[in-house]
């Protein structure tokens, strides 16, 4: 491999010329910076892979640390590298597996749609087509038992998510000034 | 050194910067503490929040300087996803507490200046400091104050001319930190490769506008 990356691993001399240690060779920073270069390249993937896949929950992205702030050896870095690597490529497979339960979900919207009573009760939410909000699409019939008894089935789609900040609170001090202000008997 | 004076480049090791190229610390000295924020600087974390929405923090590791921070924790054997960066961590803060709640003015400047720019800042008390500051590895032996043992010897610290005041991104030694005793305050950054020099100043110009403000 540190050919491959244009480390010089010759040492050249004869054998007893060069003491056994020097054989192997210890200058391997050549072979960081390219680690380093490939990790700074692999970050960048699993990064967008990230941000695409956002907002879907319970993708494993960790990758892991081998302890530091330090200078890393090659073995380390490389342990990082290809811990990246695989998780990379795990993401990427859990994505593609998602997508496909997802685009099949969408189809199954379609056709909730189209024919309401054949797919009596089903829900799907946002989450089972890989969007964010709180929407649902949910199979029900019309005039609930009446409905129900006659095959009148509609889709009906939920109104989101509830509002961030809640129902407005009774204002005591609001309450206050309007009695304030009413006119006294 | 004035509150005049320009972000001055500290000093790094020859192995360091040997092994990872582009590693910067700059520095200024503010003849000032921390405190209470003022009003105008509370209403610009308000602001602040209410531009740094979801969708921002969810791309931030997408953008050129906030990714550099993160490939260089992987370089240093820290999982960014472990221990965040600083941007990320104040990103993260938004989301959790729905805005910045203002802690006082240096924390206020410092989340000021990493949110607007993306680059690590940190704090040091410019009386506890002798000399300039710099990076370098820790010697065998050599401990981080208030931290018990020896720090592993090879562990990037941020140093001045006689001993550590930091882990790189982690903890600050005891008493070196800015307190409410602090008359001068060091705003410190924290510059990785891909990080441009003129976001560096602009990071210290932030907090320090903030401090003066």
């Amino acid at each position: 491999m540190a050919e491959a990356l244009g480390y010089e691993t010759a040492v050249g001399g004869g054998r007893g010329e060069v003491p056994l240690d020097l054989l192997v060779t210890t200058d391997d920073r050549p072979l960081r910076d390219e680690l380093r270069r490939q990790i700074a390249r692999l970050e960048q993937q699993l990064s967008e892979l990230w941000t695409s896949a956002f907002p879907r929950k319970g993708i494993d992205w960790s990758v892991g640390a081998v302890g530091g702030p330090r200078i890393l050896g090659a073995a380390e870095l490389e342990r990082i590298r290809d811990a990246l690597l695989i998780r990379i490529r795990e993401a990427q497979t859990e994505i593609a597996r998602r997508a496909d339960v997802e685009e099949q979900n969408r189809g199954l919207v379609e056709r909730m749609i189209a024919e309401p009573a054949s797919y009596p009760w089903v829900q799907v939410s946002n989450d089972d087509v890989g969007d964010r909000d709180c929407k649902h699409w949910h199979s029900r019939p019309r005039f609930g038992i009446l409905g129900m008894l006659l095959g009148w089935w509609r889709v009906k789609l939920s109104s989101g998510c509830p509002l961030a900040e809640g129902l407005a609170a009774s204002n005591p001090d609001g309450k206050e000034a309007q009695e304030a202000s009413a006119p006294s008997a | 050194m004035s509150s005049e004076a320009v972000p001055e480049r500290g000093w790094i090791a020859e192995d360091v910067s040997e092994e990872l190229a582009g590693l910067g610390v700059h520095y200024l000295v503010l003849d000032q503490g921390s405190g209470r924020s003022p009003r105008a600087v509370k209403d610009r974390l308000k602001e602040l929040a209410a531009r740094f929405s979801g969708a921002q923090a969810v791309n931030l590791r997408q953008q050129a300087i906030p990714w550099a921070y993160r490939v260089f924790f992987r370089h240093i054997g820290l999982d960014p996803d472990e221990q965040r960066t600083p941007v990320e961590e104040v990103a993260l803060e938004r989301m959790k507490k729905g805005g910045f709640p203002s802690q006082n003015l240096l924390d206020d400047a410092l989340t000021i200046a990493i949110a607007e720019s993306g680059v690590a800042l940190r704090a040091f008390d410019a009386d506890r400091v002798e000399g300039r500051l710099g990076i370098r590895l820790s010697l065998p032996g050599e401990p981080l104050e208030g931290r018990p043992g020896e720090l592993p010897p090879g562990t990037l610290v941020i140093a001045d001319e006689a001993r550590p005041l930091a882990l790189m991104f982690g903890a600050i030694g005891s008493g070196r930190g800015v307190s409410s005793k602090t008359k001068r305050t060091i705003l410190c950054a924290i510059q990785v490769r891909g990080v441009p020099d003129i976001a560096v100043e602009e990071a210290i110009w932030l907090a320090a506008g903030v401090m003066r403000s």
